[in-house]
């Protein structure tokens, strides 16, 4: 299989790439694509692009790519990829950052509503489980 | 000796387990646990935004209220609390203008917060503090021949920069198992992430998790996997129903805190335990054991 991407200077230093990096914090280009967070990453089985796919695309501007991917939600921030990336590079805040893209828009774009739920199943969570799963997946 | 305490939401309800064994087993080596009168939740998770200073109130509000309890340092035994707290401390030590920024927001608060408070985790503070040889010299009932797989998972040990022990490979946990008299075993996958709040929306993927970290446990006969947080805790004992489901030759082990061992090892009341709180009810075992 082929892939076509197109790339211009102009998506290099978009403005979606200034947010990431400033939210995040990080230096996009300081990745070299070694691949080692997504070696490590216990979400990998259950993401559509891996933690280096997500870090390339971002520094290739690819904002549309990345902000319908599901990966960005499944990632947990678990940070094994973040104790060992040889070029510290903290994949987890880019990730947050990408998510944040979406969730500080105006449109409530939430990955989770707690109306969604029985209340049996509410009971049954712990309260770490629905506060942590509330700041990570709602605005 | 005196120590603040902070249990945080979960041990409240969910992990009243967590919380009953750590006073009572405390007790018995001599520190006297001292809830916080007021604290709030922590927040859970440590915000990873750089400009989004909202998300250290929760935590630096708690911080103020260990100042004002007269303490200096203070424990938390939940994972997830420790590492919101602590690096929510870490932040203000380095980063002045934040803390002057919390600090204005905060400005109905009577104490001004200044980076001078120290947090600990309870597997740290027993190492370091307490000492496991003065526990093992404690222990009344050792916990021989119990095979104990001690699982991390992400907030004891990422980042580098909270963690107390080795981030890929701890054993903070094992040495305190060894000085209870039990045996730990092997265990590969004792720092993978169990799925966190995946347990809400995505339940397949928490047992996923639960199935791959109860076959690593299994791989060297555990008898039992111990945690340090509510959430493992959910994830690896109560969702094994989940994992079941989807995995049908999942096969599951009884899951404790650590401190609900180190509980039985010093002789406390039973009534700490709260067996009924478990998902698999760890009785069967330990009563065949002798231990219950
Ligand atoms: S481990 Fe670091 S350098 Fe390697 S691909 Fe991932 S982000 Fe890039
Ligand atoms: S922080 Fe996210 S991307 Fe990194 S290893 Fe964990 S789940 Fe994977």
């Amino acid at each position: 299989m082929t892939t076509t991407i197109r790339l211009s200077a102009a998506r290099l230093s978009s403005p979606f790439v200034r947010q990431v990096e400033k939210i995040s914090g990080q230096k996009l280009l300081a990745c070299y694509q070694c691949g080692k967070c997504s070696a490590g990453c216990p979400m990998a089985p259950h993401m559509d692009m891996l933690p280096n796919q997500i870090i390339r695309l971002a520094q290739l501007g690819m904002e549309e790519k990345l902000l319908a991917s599901n990966a960005i939600w499944i990632c947990v921030s678990c940070m094994t990829c973040n104790t060992r990336c040889p070029k510290d590079v903290r994949i987890a805040e880019v990730i947050e950052a990408i998510r944040a893209t979406v969730l500080r828009t105006n449109a409530r774009n939430d990955r989770l509503a707690s109306a969604d739920f029985l209340p049996e199943t509410l009971a049954a969570l712990p309260p770490i489980a629905l506060i942590a799963g509330l700041r990570k997946l709602t605005s | 000796m005196k120590l603040a305490y902070y249990p945080g939401c979960t041990l409240k309800n969910h992990a009243r387990n967590f919380d009953d064994t750590t006073v009572a087993s405390m007790a018995r080596l001599g520190v006297e646990v001292r809830e916080l009168e007021r604290w709030n939740c922590c927040g859970t998770v440590h915000g990873l935004a750089s400009d989004n200073l909202m998300q250290r109130a929760a935590p630096v509000t708690n911080l103020i209220r260990v100042k004002e309890s007269g303490a200096g340092e203070f424990m938390t035994g939940c994972a997830m609390c420790y590492n919101t707290l602590k690096r929510a401390n870490q932040h203000m030590r380095k980063d002045a203008a934040a803390l002057a920024t919390l600090n204005d927001f905060l400005s109905l608060e009577e104490t001004q917060y200044a980076g001078d408070v120290d947090v600990f985790h309870l597997l740290e503070f027993l190492r370091d503090r307490v000492g496991f040889d003065k526990l093992a010299a404690a222990v009344t009932k050792p916990l021989k021949g119990l095979r104990v797989a001690c699982y991390y998972g992400c907030m004891l040990v990422r980042p580098r920069e909270v963690a107390f022990d080795d981030s890929e490979s701890p054993a903070i946990m094992e040495n305190l198992i060894a000085a209870l008299g039990a045996t730990p075993v092997p265990f590969a996958l004792k720092a993978e992430c169990c799925g966190a709040y995946h347990a809400v929306g995505r339940p397949e993927i928490v047992a996923d998790r639960t199935d791959k970290i109860m076959g690593s446990a299994l791989a060297h006969a555990a008898d039992i996997v111990i945690v340090s947080c509510p959430l493992c805790a959910h994830n690896l004992d109560h969702k094994q129903v989940e994992a079941k489901k989807h995995h049908p030759d999942f096969h599951g082990l009884p899951v404790l805190y650590f401190t609900q061992l180190m509980a039985i090892a010093l002789g406390c009341d039973d009534a700490a335990q709260h067996f009924e709180l478990h998902h698999v009810d760890p009785r069967p075992l330990l009563t065949d054991r002798g231990l219950a």
